[in-house]
C-alpha cells in the first residue's frame, strides 16, 4: 500500500500525526503534513486507513 | 412534537446529555430540511454524518459571517454585520483563509504542543490543590474547568491572566443567545480594544510568546497588520478557554454518572485519550459554528441547495447518526471512533483541537487520581446547564470529595 498526499488540501489539523506518529509528522512552519513512511506494512496499514478517514481536508488517499 | 417546533432553530433539548429530540426526527425523516431562524429568515439544516462532512469540506459553502445573506443565528446579528471589517479566521474563505490559518498553525502542531505538557500538568495540579484547600462543596467550574484552559491560552498568547475576569465576563455575554444585540457588540468591542492595546504594547519589543512571535514573523514577510493579529488573538483567547472549560465540566459530570466507565479509566489511564474522544462526540458543544452560506448551487443528500441560501451543518446530529456510530446515544469510552465532527470538518476544523485533547486528558487523569472520592453535590435537575448559549456547558458544577 502507498500513501498519497495532496498537500494543497492539508489543513494542518494534525489528526494524521495523532493517529500514527510513526507515519506522519507536521511542518513546524505551517503545520502541513510530512509523510515519514509512504509504504506502510503490517499494523501500520490499518493506521494509515484511519488517518485517511479522519483527515478533515481529505488530503490523504491510499493506493492499495 | 409539532411541525413548527421541529422546524425552528435553535431546537430545544429535553435532556442535558442528548441533542434536541428533533435532530433525530429530521435525520431519519427529512435529513436536509428547512428551518426558521430567530430573526424570521430560514436556512437548510443538514443532519446526517456524511452530508455534514460534505458541506463542511466543499468550497461552494462559504464561511463568511459578514456576508449580508449569511444565516443569522441570534437576533440583531444581520443588522450588526460590517462587511468591511477585519474577519475572524472562522469567517474567512479562500484565498484569504489558507495563509492566515497557516501563519499560526506552526504553534499548534502535535509536537509543539507536547512540549507544553509539563506546564499544563503543573497548572492542573495547582488548581486541584486550590480546590482541595477550599470549602465543600466547591464549584468545579470556578476551581478547575475555567481556570485551566484560560491559564494555558493566556500563557501561550502572552495575555496577563490577571485580566481573566474581564475577558471571561465579556465572553459569556458574547455567547449567550439572550444578550441584547447592543450589549453583545459592546462586550465584543471591549475585548477587541483590550487585545489591540495589548498587541500595540508588544509591538515595541516583541516578547517570546505566540503574539510576539507572530509580530516578528509577519513583519519579516511584510504582511503584519495589527487589526488582523487582534482578530486572531481574540479568537484564540475566546475559543481557547470557553470551549474546553465546558468540555471539562460536562465530561466530569458524565464520568460521575457513569461509574463503570470511570472505573475503566481509573484502572488503566491509557484509556483516557479514547475517553476524551468519546466525550467530544457525545457532547458536541457547538452546532452554530458550522453555519455556512451556499454560494453556488449544490446537491446535498438528494436536496438541491441554491446559491444565496443558508445552511446549518448539525455536528451534534452527525455525531449521533447511527449510520456513522453504533448505538450512538450510548457513552462508550472504548468506542475509539475518531471520525466524529465535534471539532468541525474541512478547512475550518478547529486548529486548537490537539491542545484541547491534551488539556482534557491531563485534567481527567489528574482529577480522578488525586480526588478519587469526587461526587456531584447538586441534583441533576438543579444544575445550571447552558441551554441559552451558543456553546453548551455548565455555569456551575458543585462537587464534594
Ligand atoms: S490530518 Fe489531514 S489535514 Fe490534518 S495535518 Fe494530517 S493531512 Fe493535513
Amino acid at each position: 500500500m502507498k500513501i498519497i498526499v495532496d498537500t494543497s488540501r492539508c489543513v494542518g489539523a494534525g489528526q494524521c500525526v495523532l493517529t500514527e506518529p510513526a507515519l506522519f509528522d507536521q511542518s513546524e512552519d505551517d503545520g502541513t503534513i510530512i509523510v515519514l513512511n509512504e509504504t506502510p506494512e503490517g499494523e501500520l496499514v490499518e493506521k494509515a486507513r484511519e488517518a485517511a478517514h479522519v483527515c478533515p481536508g481529505q488530503a490523504l488517499s491510499l493506493e492499495e | 412534537m409539532t411541525t413548527a417546533e421541529k422546524h425552528e432553530f435553535p431546537m430545544a433539548r429535553t435532556c442535558p446529555f442528548a441533542p434536541p429530540p428533533a435532530y433525530e426526527e429530521i435525520r431519519e425523516e427529512e435529513p436536509v430540511s428547512r428551518v426558521r431562524l430567530p430573526d424570521g429568515g430560514w436556512a437548510w439544516v443538514v443532519s446526517r454524518h456524511e452530508d455534514v462532512r460534505t458541506v463542511l469540506n466543499d468550497r461552494r459553502f462559504s464561511a463568511d459571517r459578514q456576508h449580508p445573506d449569511f444565516p443569522a443565528l441570534v437576533e440583531g446579528e444581520a443588522a450588526s454585520r460590517r462587511p468591511d471589517e477585519e474577519r475572524f479566521l472562522i469567517a474567512m474563505d479562500p484565498p484569504e483563509h489558507g495563509p492566515a490559518r497557516k501563519a499560526v498553525l506552526g504553534e499548534f502542531t502535535v509536537r509543539r504542543l507536547e512540549a507544553l505538557r509539563p506546564r499544563i500538568q503543573e497548572i492542573v495540579d495547582e488548581r486541584i490543590d486550590m480546590l482541595l484547600a477550599g470549602p465543600q462543596p466547591g464549584d468545579l467550574v470556578d476551581a478547575l474547568s475555567l481556570p485551566v484552559p484560560s491559564l494555558v491560552i493566556c500563557e501561550m498568547l502572552g495575555v496577563p491572566y490577571a485580566d481573566h475576569e474581564f475577558f471571561q465576563e465579556n465572553t459569556v455575554k458574547v455567547i449567550k443567545q439572550s444578550t441584547p444585540p447592543e450589549e453583545r457588540w459592546a462586550a465584543m468591542g471591549a475585548i477587541q480594544g483590550y487585545m489591540a492595546d495589548l498587541i500595540a504594547e508588544k509591538e515595541k519589543n516583541p516578547p517570546d510568546d505566540l503574539l510576539g512571535r507572530q509580530i516578528v514573523t509577519l513583519r519579516a514577510n511584510g504582511t503584519y497588520r495589527r487589526t488582523a493579529l487582534t482578530s486572531m488573538g481574540l479568537l484564540l483567547l475566546v475559543a481557547g478557554h470557553e470551549t474546553t472549560a465546558n468540555m471539562i465540566s460536562l465530561s466530569t459530570l458524565a464520568f460521575l454518572r457513569n461509574p463503570e466507565q470511570l472505573a475503566m479509566i481509573k484502572a488503566d489511564p491509557s484509556r483516557t485519550l479514547s475517553a476524551v474522544e468519546e466525550m467530544l462526540r457525545y457532547f458536541t458543544i457547538i452546532d452554530v459554528a458550522t453555519a455556512r452560506l451556499c454560494v453556488e448551487d449544490v446537491e446535498v443528500g438528494g436536496q438541491l441547495i441554491r446559491a444565496g441560501e443558508g445552511v446549518l451543518a448539525l455536528g451534534y446530529s452527525a455525531n449521533r447518526d447511527p449510520r456513522a456510530f453504533e448505538n450512538p446515544d450510548e457513552l462508550d469510552i472504548e468506542r475509539g471512533a475518531r471520525h466524529h465532527v465535534a471539532f468541525g470538518f474541512g478547512p475550518h476544523q478547529c486548529l486548537g483541537q490537539n491542545l484541547a485533547r491534551m488539556e482534557l486528558q491531563i485534567v481527567f487523569d489528574t482529577l480522578f487520581r488525586r480526588v478519587p472520592t469526587l461526587e456531584q453535590a447538586m441534583d441533576i435537575d438543579e444544575l445550571p446547564f447552558k441551554d441559552d448559549a451558543n456553546i453548551y456547558g455548565l455555569y456551575q458544577l458543585p462537587v464534594t470529595w
